[in-house]
């Protein structure tokens, strides 16, 4: 069995190798809401979920993507809208009778069971015969790579440790559905960068339909098949990773997702693009958009620096900038830059393409015009990130 | 925190001033049980076992002291059970009058025994429940209650609510999740509940002398009656027991505990 498996699995097509692989289910939800008095936890969400898919809900703090999770749990009750599983509407059936998974941030094991006892647990209740019960804990913990922990206490192991044994007690009854909420907020960066890649690994194993709460858009980056970018109850886009990241629907999912220049100003229609005025310059973008306040976002890899005065090709944009400071990350670097406005731009470069510049130079960067995104100016956008 | 020699001293000398101060009294009982003569003077000036062999040759004090273990009993497994009830419906509901009826449950504690027992006897009397086992073990459950509630609610604070939907999402029901997760989590709580209940009920006087009958009472109540009417050590080997007996009760539930926590 391979330990580290990283390419993404095809949803639907579970592996056989594992005693635990199941069929996933597919989730429906629509125009689902949670209000708690006048406040909309959940506002009118609607979102399927394919069977086998790793669907990732991300958002800041707040943003309604823990309640709709609790919801299709069954500990939240949506206060309207409807939730399927398989085709069966499922708003009334208890949490108990909803045969899902759940890994929670702070793990939620039984300080009073053993290893063992805790992944025992979900099998008593559905009545196993002892031998099938070994047999089923045994896989659970060969699966999560912890076969010689069965006669430990949760407090006798590490947080990572623990959090996998969360996740074997989660599978061991081969759920349709896995729900993950933040499962490795709680632990240090190092270990949650090798259990991403485990929780990757078990995903692809079982086939099961896994959907995975975080605010870390990295973490979502690495594991999703698609993303859900939640904000104020909403969800703003819908996607697989490399489109949300390249083609950002809103502004919120453009800052949120990835890092990002943001250019702001008056758009006017030209042709099949638009022209924006940034800092008394116009830059062209493919695409309208409805009202005039507009901003054009690009990506930092997309952006190349170019001593002052440097004649660009025809298809780029062009604005003067100031090196205001340089990070320098092994494998790349990274340019924060003053635009004329006051405004920072930011720049990665790869090891190996490097510019001359440093920091106080002034210089010209220019990018593709295909690279620019045109999108609505949202004023609450730069309130929330900075 | 740097405490000088002295401070520390002074600390000690008055905690085990303090600590005299309330065990002393207690103690000075036991020499008194052993008394040679039908007397309470303090300190005896002869000794005997007398008053043990009166006290169980006398079907009076045995009865009662019969009456009381029974009595106390039935009010450990009611009133642990209503009040660790109440204590989970406490901290979990979200109703309007929810302090109102966490007040009303844990007046017995705060309003006077004899005002209690004015109202219990009366209406006791009504209900033909005086001199009777189920009216001792009502009223004292009611004077139990409290102290089940107080170790419960504690316990149930530093209780994670998460695990109750860990063990949902798992397969159990409400039920079962309170029998196989909170219930063991919260056992030390109600384990000394339960112990308090125990011993409320078994040294509880006031109530108890108004609710009983000559056919029906229990032993502080004989031990009460005992010492008004005449002066008799055996009331003295009577309290030993008690002593003797709650204290192996506590000594035996700390030790429980410790030893749970250590296998934690």
């Amino acid at each position: 069995m391979p330990s580290n498996t990283v390419q993404a699995p095809v949803p639907g097509a579970a592996s056989g190798h594992n005693d635990l692989a199941g069929r996933g289910a597919r989730i429906e939800l629509t125009d689902l809401s949670k209000r708690y008095g006048d406040f909309a936890a959940v506002d009118d969400i609607s979102l399927v979920i394919e069977p086998g898919e790793f669907m990732t809900f991300l958002g800041p703090s707040g943003s309604g993507k823990t309640t709709t999770l609790n919801i299709i749990a069954g500990f939240v009750h949506p206060t309207s809208g409807t939730l399927k599983v398989d085709g069966a509407a499922i708003e009334a059936t208890p949490a108990h009778k909803r045969d899902m998974g759940v890994v929670f941030q702070h793990y939620a094991l039984f300080p009073h069971l053993t290893v063992a006892e805790n992944i025992a647990y979900p099998l008593k209740r559905r009545g196993m015969p002892k031998a099938r019960r070994a047999e089923l804990i045994r896989a659970a913990l060969d699966t999560v790579h912890l076969g010689d922990y069965g006669h430990r206490y949760p407090r006798e192991l590490s947080g990572g440790q623990q959090q996998r044994v969360a996740v074997a007690r989660a599978i061991v009854y081969s759920p349709r559905v896995l729900l993950m909420d933040e499962p490795l907020g709680a632990l240090d960066k190092k270990l949650r960068d090798w259990l991403q890649l485990e929780i990757k690994r078990i995903h692809a194993e079982l086939g099961t339909t896994f959907v995975y709460v975080t605010h870390d858009q990295e973490e979502a980056l690495v594991l999703s098949d698609r993303i859900a970018v939640f904000n104020h109850g909403r969800i703003e886009q819908v996607g697989p990773a490399s489109e949300m990241y390249e083609r950002p629907a809103t502004l919120f999912v453009a800052k949120f997702l990835g890092e990002s220049t943001v250019l702001r100003g008056e758009a006017t229609r030209e042709g099949d693009g638009s022209v924006v005025g940034v800092c008394a310059r116009t830059l062209r973008a493919a695409g309208h958009i409805d009202g005039p306040r507009a901003a054009i976002v690009v990506r930092p890899e997309r952006i190349a620096v170019q001593p002052r005065g440097h004649q660009p090709e025809p298809d780029r944009n062009v604005l003067p900038a100031t090196v205001t400071s340089e990070i320098y990350l092994g494998s790349s670097r990274k340019l924060e830059l003053a635009l004329p406005d006051g405004s920072t731009a930011l720049v990665r470069e790869s090891a190996g393409t490097l510019s001359d510049a440093r920091p106080g130079d002034e210089v010209t960067l220019t990018w593709r015009v295909e690279d620019s995104v045109l999108l609505p100016d949202d004023p609450e956008v730069e309130t929330v990130f900075t | 925190m740097r405490t000088s020699r002295v401070g520390r001293g002074l600390l000690w000398a008055l905690c085990a001033l303090i600590g005299c101060w309330l065990v002393v009294p207690v103690l000075v009982v036991i020499p008194l049980s052993f008394t040679g003569k039908p007397s309470l003077k303090f300190p005896p000036d002869s000794w005997s076992t007398q008053w043990y062999a009166n006290f169980f040759g006398d079907s009076a004090w045995t009865s009662a002291f019969w009456t009381s273990v029974q009595v106390a009993l039935l009010v450990t497994v009611v009133a642990t059970t209503l009040g660790t009830a109440a204590a989970i419906g406490l901290t979990r509901a979200r109703v309007r009058w929810l302090g109102a009826a966490q007040g009303a449950m844990l007046a017995p504690m705060i309003v006077p025994g004899v005002v209690l027992a004015i109202g219990t006897y009366s209406v006791f009397l009504k209900l033909q429940l005086v001199g009777t086992l189920a009216g001792f073990v009502m009223a004292h459950t009611v004077l139990a209650l409290p102290f089940v509630m107080i170790p419960v609610t504690a316990s149930l604070r530093g209780f994670d609510r998460r695990l109750e939907n860990a063990a949902a999402s798992l397969g159990a029901g409400a039920w079962t999740t309170f029998r196989s997760v909170t219930l063991p989590l919260v056992a030390p709580g109600v384990a000394s509940g339960a112990l308090f209940a125990f011993v409320t009920s078994f040294d509880e006087v006031v109530v108890s002398l108004f609710i009983q009958s000559p056919y029906l009472q229990t032993l502080p109540v004989k031990m009460y009656a005992s010492v008004t009417r005449e002066t008799d050590p055996t009331i003295a080997a009577a309290a030993t027991m008690i002593i003797v007996l709650t204290t192996t009760l506590v000594f035996a539930a700390t030790f429980f505990v410790a030893r749970r926590t250590r296998a934690k």
